[in-house]
Order: C-alpha cells, then structure tokens, then sequence
C-alpha cells in the first residue's frame, strides 16, 4: 500500500514536466517511456487531476483533458507550470547509471568512446558524482588488438577468424564465427557468436583469443539464436552431466565458493565435501592437480586413478 | 488509499515548492488537502510520515523561521534548486549511449534505480532512445544478499556490523565504517575503516554471514579524501613479475603459458623451451602442476622444488 504512493509520487513528479510539450501524446508512448501499463498512467492523472496549487479553488488545478483521454487515448495536461522541471537524481540513481555507463566505457570501442567519455563527464557534473565515486568495478582489459577486431567486425557485419585458447581441454584451437554481441561477466569481456566449428552459440572469452581477424566475408544474421542469459553466473551455463564428488581440505575449501556446487557437507577435519556437475573431466583434472593434495577425488573412481596417476607420471620428469 | 496519499504528497510538494516563504505547519494543515479533517496526534503523525517519504525519494525538505520577529515558530519549504534536475546539455548521440544503462544491471532494485534515473532525463527532456550500439552489452550482478545494505550504508556513511567468515575459522561480529564498494572479478567487496582494527580492512561480500546492520548514525564519519578504489581493486589483482621461469613445454600444449611468454624455442622435436616471467611461486607452481607432464621446469630451483611438491600431493605420496 505504502510501497505504492512510493512509486506513485516519483512518477508523477518525472510525469508532469514530461508531458510539458507532448500536448496529444498516445497514452500507450507514455506507458512505455515510464515503463508501466498504460492503466496505471491513466490512474496517475487521475490523481493528478486533483493536485495544484494550494488553498485551491478549481481553477488552481492542475488540468488534464479526460475526455481526450478516454476517448482517443492521448493526454494533454495544462495548469502545471509549477512542476517545469524533475526532480533531480538521487545519489543512489546518480551511482547506478555513471556505473552503468562507466562499464559500457570500458568495453567501447575506438569509435564510440569519445560520445560515452562526454555523456559520462556531463552526467557527472550535472549530479555532482564521479570524483569520489564510491563504487568501483573493475574490467579486466583484453588484447588491445583483439577487442578493436571485435569491435570493428560487430559494428561492420563481418565474420571473424579466432584463435582460441581452451584451457580447460589445454588447447588452442582455430575457428570462424559470426560476432552477436559483446558483454562482460565476472568482470571479463566476452564476444557471443555463432561458433561455425561447433554449429552453435559460443561465449569466448576476450582474453583467450590469440588472435583475431576480420575476415571480408559478411556475417550470418542468427535472429533466432537465444541469446544466453548470464543471470545466474557463467559456471552455471557450461555445467555438464558428469557428477563428481570431491574432498576440499581448509585450503581448497574456495573451490566451493568459486563454483556452482550442488551439495555441500562439513567433514571432520574442517575441510567439505562437494558435489558439483561437470562437462568437461579433463577441467576437473587440471582443477584437482593444482591444489597439491588438499581436493581429492571421491567420485568418479575413474578419474581419482586417473589423477593420481597423471601426478605420478609428471614426477618421473623430474627423477622422482 | 494509496490515491489519497500520493494526492496528499504531491499537494505538499507543490504548496512548499511554489511558497515564497517558510510555511508553518498550521498553514500546512490548513492549505494542504487530506490534512485538515485529522485530529491533532492524527495530523502530527501523518505530517512526520509523509516528511520521511519524501526525504527518501529525494525530495529536501528546508527548516527555517519564516520570520525573525517570532523565530520560535519553524517553517518549511522546498529550494527550488535542490529539488529540479540541473539542465544537462546531452547531444542526441551521447543520450543514445546513455540510455544503453538500463540494461547493465542484474540487480532487481539497481536496475529500477537506472531505470528511474532514466525516466527523469526523459522528463528533463534528454532523448535517451537506446537505438545505438545495440551489440554491447556489459552486464553487471550482485547475488550477494548483503549488497543492498551495503551499497545503501556507503551512500549514506552509516557505520555497520556483520559476522564474517575466514577460511574454516568461526565467524567474527566486525565493525566497520564503510567508504567504498568494488566488484573484482564478479566478486564483491566493501572497504572501510575496521573500528575494531582501527586500520583499513576489505571484505568479501560472499564471506558475510547473515545480516548487515546498522550500527550508527548516517554520515557519523568521513571517507578520506584520497581513498582510490581503482587502486584498491588493482591490488587485488596484479603483483609484478618477480622471476622468469625456464620451462620445457611440448608442443601443441601448455597454451596458457605460451601466452604470457618471452621467448620460446624448439629444443628437440615435440619440446620447446619457454621463458616466462611470474610472481607468486606457489600460485604459478600450481599452474604448472596442473599441466602435469606436458610442462617441465628447468629452473629456479625452488619453483622446481614447488612444483614437485604440489605433484607429490597430488600423487598421494609424502612431500
């Protein structure tokens, strides 16, 4: 109930100056630019309708046409010019939009970048934000070389050729792909394209491509592509249907934390015991050798053995 | 209900922002309609409420004498140029890319944030019609529940407290003074003043246990002047290069290390010989170990000696 009048007084302070010189617009363009229903736009001048000026007499009311309205479905509004102007932004909406923009920045490409460096200093003055910002996101930079190719083949249409690192499968591996977009995840940029060497949608992370070119061939659209939702972290799109158990002693207990994990059961020597779902075993072995004895395969028996026995081969080169 | 009460808030806002002078709050109750048909204690309580709402939608409500012959009696109004957007003079171009924000955030109440910071340039007259590079799309998430509290407590410089966990020991109560919040690799962290401490501290968000809650005032301290969570998230990541390894790789693997090489050449058929420069001995140790016999080191010895130690581990066999 409350919850409502909270949302309703902002909006009607955005909707009075907004309607200043859109005299007839569609009530439906409204709804859309306020990100509501058009039912509730409608709701809020009749709200409206009975504010103004105080100690009013009718004439001191703020105006809206509710014949136009109803029949035609546009608004003219009148009798306002108190509200000329929104409110300004809170500090919490200042943050939220130069963090927004400040990531949008630091994946930009050559040609774009000077149009979102002004906007941001604008905004930033006009809020008064930005020096002593107190939020920070960090984007790690990729190849200089690389993200101008993936720029340039997104903006042009043009199909790219990629060389790719796959350390999970510790391979470089060489493919054509169409570029769909460019997004960052946990922090990286990555390029989502239509992989032709897989026959499907691909996220490549932008700082294991080797190499990338432009190549003079336009790309394929792909509109009924899905484009993957990364909501729910980027571990979670790749899981597979191998299920593995592990052991993380104290040290390696960050693995649980780092990855999606199903389960997760204290042992007695501080340590956990895991259950996650894997795609890939030869990433679980890379995973399990790097810990140095503190993760220890439980299940599948296969790939304890099979660990083991990498280490023990290893160790032959050094005379051990 | 609800009808009436944004009736009532908005007629407020108008009568204190259109008044040349402070209005008391008999003039209040008296010009404002859904106000003068409550009892006193009725009217008192509704008048406090409504001024809280409105401070938390930003709206800044001035206390003053409205004049000086009876300066016991406080009046209130609304500034003008505190209350409207300051013109933001945006070309067509720049509104484009700025209305590109509203699809960065992954986070239900930051999104809404966004959003309603948008609809004010909108009403401001600003043209942000997201129509441009329509191919980028940075995303930016925050699972960690106690995010919102935070982001909130380092806004308004509200000290706060929390349980936090370090690797398997029990939890902590820690009481800290929070300047600044920055996201590391998808991972959020909050730095601040640790009055237990009484030094400069970072802290996982994933690693809070619980609820943050507030423990003082809003704005009971200051963030120092010099505070750079850009360096403070640089930190987190990057240590400079403190030796070279001489690596002997074969070919066609070990390609996360080829990467970061200075030089590499073939020293029989099948094997390379690779230099590459790393800091943290352990942590490039164990990186080499998960390559297991396609990377052999030549030198230091004591990234050797690490390295066959991790593997030793690994094998089951005692270091």
């Amino acid at each position: 109930m409350t919850q409502s009048a909270r949302d309703q007084v902002p909006r009607m302070l955005a909707l009075v100056p907004y309607l200043r010189g859109r005299d007839g617009i569609p009530v439906d363009q409204v709804a859309k630019d306020f990100g509501v229903t058009p039912q509730q736009i409608v709701k809020d001048l009749n709200v409206l309708w009975f504010c103004g000026l105080p100690g009013s007499v009718t004439g001191d009311m703020i105006d809206v046409d509710m014949e136009a309205l109803e029949s035609e479905g546009v608004v003219y509004l009148d009798n306002a010019e108190f509200l000329s102007r929104p409110l300004r932004l809170t500090t919490s909406e200042a943050l939220s939009l130069i963090v927004a923009l400040r990531m949008l920045r630091d994946i930009a490409g050559a040609a774009e970048l000077p149009t979102i460096e002004s906007a941001l200093a604008k905004l930033e003055s006009a809020t008064g934000e930005g020096a002593t910002l107190p939020i920070e996101v960090h984007i790690e930079k990729a190849d200089p070389a690389v993200h101008e190719a993936t720029q340039k083949a997104l903006a042009t249409g043009h199909r790219m050729h990629l060389s790719y690192l796959v350390p999970s499968r510790d391979e470089r591996t060489e493919r054509d792909v169409d570029p769909l977009r460019l997004l960052t995840a946990e922090g990286r940029p990555y390029l989502e394209a239509w992989c032709h060497l897989a026959q499907d949608v691909r996220l490549f992370r932008l700082d294991r491509v080797v190499k990338a070119d432009v190549l003079d061939i336009p790309a394929d659209p792909h509109p009924h592509v899905p484009r993957r939702d990364l909501s729910e972290g980027l571990f979670r799109a790749v899981e597979g249907n191998v299920e593995a158990v592990l052991d993380l002693s104290p040290p390696a207990r960050w693995v649980a934390e780092y990855y999606a994990v199903d389960a997760v059961e204290e042992l007695p020597d501080g340590g956990v015991r895991v259950r996650l779902r894997i795609g890939d075993t030869g990433w679980l072995r890379r995973l399990v050798l790097r810990q140095g004895g503190h993760a220890r395969v439980v299940e599948p028996v296969e790939l304890a053995d099979e660990v083991r026995e990498c280490a023990r081969l290893a160790l032959t080169a050094y005379g051990g | 209900m609800t009808r009436r009460k944004s009736e009532r808030l908005m007629n407020l806002v108008i009568a204190l922002l259109v008044s040349r002078q402070y209005l008391t709050k008999d003039r209040i109750r008296q010009v404002v309609e859904g106000y003068h048909d409550q009892t006193d204690d009725a009217f008192e309580r509704m008048f406090e409420r409504d001024k809280e709402e409105l401070r938390e939608i930003g709206v800044h409500i001035d206390v003053g004498s409205f004049e000086r012959a009876f300066d016991d009696e406080l009046g209130y109004r609304i500034q003008r140029d505190t209350f409207e957007l300051p013109e933001i003079p945006l070309e067509p171009d720049e509104a484009a890319v700025v209305g590109l924000a509203a699809r960065v955030w992954q986070h239900a109440r930051l999104a809404g944030q966004t959003s309603s910071a948008l609809v004010k340039l909108k009403a401001a007259g600003v043209p942000v019609e997201p129509d441009a590079l329509p191919a980028l799309e940075p995303q930016l998430a925050a699972g960690e529940p106690s995010f919102e509290l935070l982001w909130d407590a380092v806004i308004t410089r509200t000290p706060v407290t929390f349980e936090y966990e370090r690797s398997s020991q029990p939890t902590r109560l820690r009481h800290l003074e929070p300047w600044g919040i920055l996201s590391w690799h998808g991972r959020w962290y909050v730095v601040g003043h640790d009055r237990d401490r009484g030094a400069t501290r970072m802290f996982r968000l994933s690693r809070i246990v619980g609820d943050v809650a507030p423990d003082g005032r809003p704005g009971e301290y200051d963030v120092p002047e010099d505070l750079d969570l850009r360096a403070e998230a640089e930190w987190l990541g990057s240590q400079s290069p403190e030796a070279t390894a001489t690596l002997r790789v074969r070919q066609g693997a070990g390609w996360g290390l080829r990467r970061r090489a200075t030089s590499t050449t073939e020293i029989e058929p099948g094997w390379d010989r690779v230099e590459v420069p790393y800091a943290g001995r352990w942590q490039t140790a164990e990186e080499i170990a998960s390559y297991a016999s396609d990377v052999v080191v030549e030198s230091p010895p004591d990234l050797r000696d690490a390295v066959i130690a991790v593997l030793r581990g690994v094998a089951g066999e005692a270091a």
